[in-house]
């Protein structure tokens, strides 16, 4: 999933700190790990509200846990400025029962992607 | 082809129609009804049509709750928010499947925006068609995430029981906000067993509001008491919190001057002499000098919007700032505060009180002197009070032939500004204005609303011609419903902010900002049935003012203003609180060189510049 890369305060120019846009990868990556309840609408919550507050999501990783009644997101973004408004507007969702930061570097969203690649060719023809 | 006239309101249920002796097993529509009657809903706005019929239906039959049916589900929805704002509890609101749901969007983004608590139920095509771009099919639930503060697709009628008190709970927790709950057609017609209709769940109500922290107290009272300068920013967050007699009481307590947004007039009653009135874009001039003179700074339930700060950086350059909000996402997001306390506003203020010095041994008497001079060095304008044929003057005569207990609604534009300005609100909960979203339109169906939840009172509507066009046809509704709403119109024939802005800020080039039509607003109130006075052809105007104000039910009372008269004084968009255009005193009225006091000023916030229009 990618939301359009907006440079982060373009649209308030009222932020006391303004924010140089840099490239993401050149930023340190972090964690998000949700614990969701498990219907339709939730990937839209989650990931409207990250799109809505120009706010970019790297990766993404949902698996259902406990039967299906909760879905546990895990989400690569660039930790910046506006990470913790971030985190504190994820938690306003009611839908969202969790919310943890974790220090998670590229390795394993990196080899979640070796695995979509290795699936991707088997799969394919 | 009409979008929602499938059907008019379940009206037409003869009495003896269900004289079978079999009981008729109620349905999920019934279980709906049943469930609000259980919220203590007793008023209810909408329109009718295909996927919520069945929900009419049950409306019909129970019998026990009123319903209003407006011209536009927009109206439904602002109605619906003028019950809420007034009373501080969920009101609710019905709209049909597609183009019903997506006219409900503008007034839901509206509640989520200034924090109003709306319940919007819609019907939606049977599950089994979702997904099919069946007839009237809209994905409500997809459109409205971002404007509600919660939502839901109800997929089985087992889920009633749990989602509608959810909605309200919801809706009136924490920060308020609008909920949308959006039920299939099938979803109202299964049926619901008897048992569970019989034994519904216990209604949502508010979960217990959240407790500061008291060390973040103890900070914010040692910053306070220590300041020499202080000052109290109120936002809508009091009236919700239902916290304004303490702020009053804090204020008074601790001899603390005191802002208010535009959400919050009426916290402290227009006339205190700690009120410096609003903030911001359209503030008196000495409240925008004063506060960028102060030290410290109490914000209580705000989120310093654009239009109440103006350039967030320059916003009070020197003051330390204590932010108290229920909702941690506003602490932080626009200016970095020395104190953050997450939690209700009334108890936070009840918490801080007593910890606060008295004013006496505060060492405030300097302080209050200065904003005593500056109030009378830069006086709030009014010119024209007296005449009720200028837009300040109809304002101040109306407020004048109406008692404090009067509920005041506005729509948007310059006449909300001046009524923001130049009003005296002598409480909360009485001052409707779309602050967050600034919705043309709002003024008319809010008022209605008012008007239904609270019959005794007389609301005002003060409007612009723009704005009411927006929403003119709920005039019929305020007819149908004989609502005690005055309409005052200030009609200038244009769009006036907007000229006002092309005129100041686009070297006055006039785009579109003007009627070539005039519309003869007192013919079509009549054609609605609702009775019109104008004030251009009175010979005794403040005489026919005064009676069309205390003659019961629906009245429309217009004025030609001038479309070159300009809200002043204005801080440009964008630009930082100090740089207000005009607003200045004559010079034979001015008690002082107003230079001399603006040098002050610019020594305390570098930089600030006055601009003169």
């Amino acid at each position: 999933m990618s939301t359009p890369d907006i440079a982060p305060d373009a649209a308030r120019s009222a932020h006391p700190v303004p924010v140089p846009h840099a490239a993401p990868d050149a930023r340190p990556l972090v964690a998000l790990r949700l614990v969701v309840n498990n219907h339709p609408g939730v990937m839209s919550h989650v990931c409207g509200l990250f799109a809505r507050r120009a706010f970019n999501v790297e990766a993404i990783l949902c698996t259902p846990v406990n039967g299906g009644e909760v879905s546990r997101i895990w989400l690569l973004v660039v930790d910046d400025e506006r990470l913790e408004q971030m985190v504190r507007q994820v938690r306003k969702l009611h839908d969202v029962l969790d919310v943890r930061r974790q220090p998670a570097g590229g390795e394993a969203f990196a080899r979640l992607a070796d695995c979509m690649a290795a699936w991707e060719s088997e799969t394919a023809g | 082809m009409s979008a929602h006239s499938q059907s008019t309101a379940g009206s037409g249920i003869a009495p003896g129609a269900a004289s079978t002796p079999r009981k008729r097993q109620p349905n999920g529509a019934d279980f709906v009804i049943r469930l609000l009657e259980r919220q203590g809903i007793d008023v209810i706005a909408g329109i009718p049509g295909g996927a919520n019929l069945p929900l009419y239906d049950a409306l019909g039959r129970a019998g026990s709750i009123r319903h209003v049916l407006a011209r536009h589900e927009q109206g439904a929805g602002f109605m619906a928010q003028g019950m809420a704002r007034v009373t501080g509890r969920p009101a609710v609101f019905f709209a049909t499947s597609g183009p019903g749901a997506t006219n409900t969007l503008t007034a839901i983004a509206d509640a989520k925006l200034d924090s109003v608590p709306v319940v919007c139920i819609t019907g939606q095509v049977p599950l089994g068609l979702v997904g099919s771009d069946a007839f009237q099919e809209v994905d409500i639930y997809g459109m409205s995430i971002p404007v509600t503060k919660h939502n839901f697709l109800v997929r089985s009628v087992d889920e009633l029981a749990e989602v509608i008190p959810a909605a309200f709970r919801i809706a009136a927790s924490g920060r308020p906000g609008p909920v949308l709950v959006d039920i299939p057609k099938n979803v109202q017609m299964a049926p619901v067993d008897q048992a569970v209709f019989d034994n519904p769940p216990q209604p949502g109500l508010p979960a217990p509001p959240p407790a500061p922290d008291p060390a973040d107290i103890s900070r914010a009272a040692m910053l306070l008491n220590a300041a020499r300068r202080p000052m109290l920013y109120l936002g809508g967050g009091v009236v919700a919190s239902g916290a304004s007699d303490m702020a009053v009481q804090l204020a008074e307590r601790a001899g603390l001057p005191t802002v208010m947004t535009l959400m919050a007039l009426g916290a402290m009653p227009a006339g205190h002499p700690l009120s410096l009135g609003m903030l911001g874009m359209h503030a008196a001039r000495h409240t925008n000098l004063l506060l960028a003179e102060c030290d410290v700074l109490l914000v209580a339930g705000a989120r310093f919007d654009d239009r109440a700060v103006g350039k967030a950086e320059r916003f009070c350059p020197d003051a330390t700032i204590i932010h108290i909000d229920i909702d941690e996402s506003e602490l932080d997001k626009i200016l970095p505060v020395h104190c953050g306390i997450t939690g209700d506003v009334g108890l936070a203020l009840a918490e801080l009180l007593p910890l606060l010095r008295p004013r006496a041994e505060a060492g405030r008497e300097a302080w209050l002197t200065r904003v005593e001079e500056c109030r009378r060095r830069h006086p709030f304008v009014m010119p024209g009070a007296e005449d009720p044929r200028t837009p300040y003057g109809l304002i101040r005569c109306a407020a004048d032939a109406v008692d404090h207990d009067a509920i005041v609604a506005t729509d948007v534009g310059q006449h909300q500004m001046r009524t923001a300005q130049a009003y005296p609100l002598r409480g909360p909960r009485r001052w409707l204005t779309s602050g967050g979203l600034g919705t043309m339109g709002f003024g008319l169906p809010a008022a209605i609303g008012a008007a239904l939840a609270r019959p005794e009172a007389t609301v005002l509507c003060f409007t612009g011609d723009g704005s009411l066009q927006m929403n003119i046809q709920e005039l019929a509704t305020a007819a149908e419903e004989g609502v005690n709403v005055k309409i005052l119109l200030a009609d200038n024939n244009a769009l006036g902010l907007v000229r006002q802005q092309q005129e100041l800020f686009y070297e006055g080039r006039l785009v579109a900002s003007g009627y070539r039509v005039k519309v003869d607003f007192a013919r079509i109130a009549e054609g609605f049935g609702v009775p019109a006075v104008d004030l251009d052809a009175s010979e005794h105007p403040l005489r026919d003012l005064a009676d069309a104000l205390r003659a019961p039910g629906p009245c429309l009372i217009r004025v030609t203003v001038p479309a070159e008269a300009n809200v002043y004084p204005m801080v440009p968009p964008g630009a930082d609180n100090l740089q207000m255009i005009g607003g200045e005193p004559e010079p034979a009225d001015a008690a002082a060189n107003p230079d001399e006091d603006a040098a002050t000023t610019s020594a305390t916030a570098p930089g600030g510049r006055h601009v003169h229009a």
